[in-house]
């Protein structure tokens, strides 16, 4: 098991954790407890069960391979800064009237009325992914 | 529930954006697939950001909550399979590195 993935995945859920307070804070608590569980939760264990089967590189490769990574990442703060100075200085967005809060069904009336065929594609999309898996791990015990 | 300001969401905006800038420079620099579907997912979340977003300046948040959470479970059936994939690609090359992975050659 390799530390720096696991760090880069306590990273991914740790994003996960603020996108779930930003999604309460804007009025989805449904998407924001998803959020939490599924993707800060779940994700993360796939993820650390992934890593938990790669092998550790030998302190010479890793010296390598962190100066890669050096060469590689130390452009991405400075795009994001960068990035995220022009965006704050140059987007302006024309000040526009908030709809009213929702009176229309809430979200099980949308998932269960409006919006029923997603769960059959849910479904679909869940079965082809345990079939996948299946199919993998069949094709790895040979 | 956020006293609504434009200021506000030229913020999330940008806050989006970047997400967007990270996800897409991990996918292309790292040599890994697991940082790979660790950018994918950055990609996804602020994807998901956008639509909640979306929906709360429309007013129709339940509708974006019911797209998102189609999203999630989609996202997580991809992970599933790429992480069985990344795994079942160690396995047989010892290697979780797209450049060895040279079986697949055509």
């Amino acid at each position: 098991m390799t530390i720096r993935l696991i760090r880069a995945v306590v990273g991914l859920a740790l994003t996960s954790a603020i996108l779930a307070v930003i999604m309460y804070r804007l009025n989805s608590p449904l998407a924001a407890v998803f959020e939490l569980s599924v993707c800060s939760g779940l994700i993360s264990v796939i993820f650390i069960t992934t890593v938990s089967f790669t092998q550790r590189i030998s302190k010479e490769r890793l010296r390598v391979r962190k100066r890669e990574r050096l060469a590689k990442f130390w452009l991405l703060p400075i795009i994001l800064a960068v990035a995220g100075l022009l965006l704050t200085w140059y987007l302006k967005i024309p000040d526009f009237v908030l709809a009213a809060p929702s009176n229309g069904p809430d979200v099980r009336g949308i998932i269960w009325n409006l919006r029923h065929l997603d769960l059959f594609g849910q479904v679909i999309v869940l079965l082809a992914g345990v079939f996948g898996v299946v199919i993998l791990f069949k094709e790895a015990d040979k | 529930m956020i006293a609504p300001s434009a200021l506000m969401f030229n913020y999330f905006l940008v806050f989006i954006i970047l997400l967007f800038i990270t996800g897409i420079y991990c996918i292309l620099v790292s040599f890994n697939l697991i940082r790979a579907l660790i950018g994918l997912e950055v990609l996804i979340k602020a994807v998901t950001l956008l639509i909640i977003l979306a929906g709360y300046i429309c007013g129709r948040t339940a509708l974006a909550q019911a797209i998102v959470i189609t999203l999630i479970v989609i996202e997580i059936v991809v992970m599933v399979v790429a992480g069985g994939i990344a795994f079942w690609a160690f396995r047989y090359n010892k290697t979780i590195d797209p450049r060895r992975l040279s079986n697949l050659k055509g």
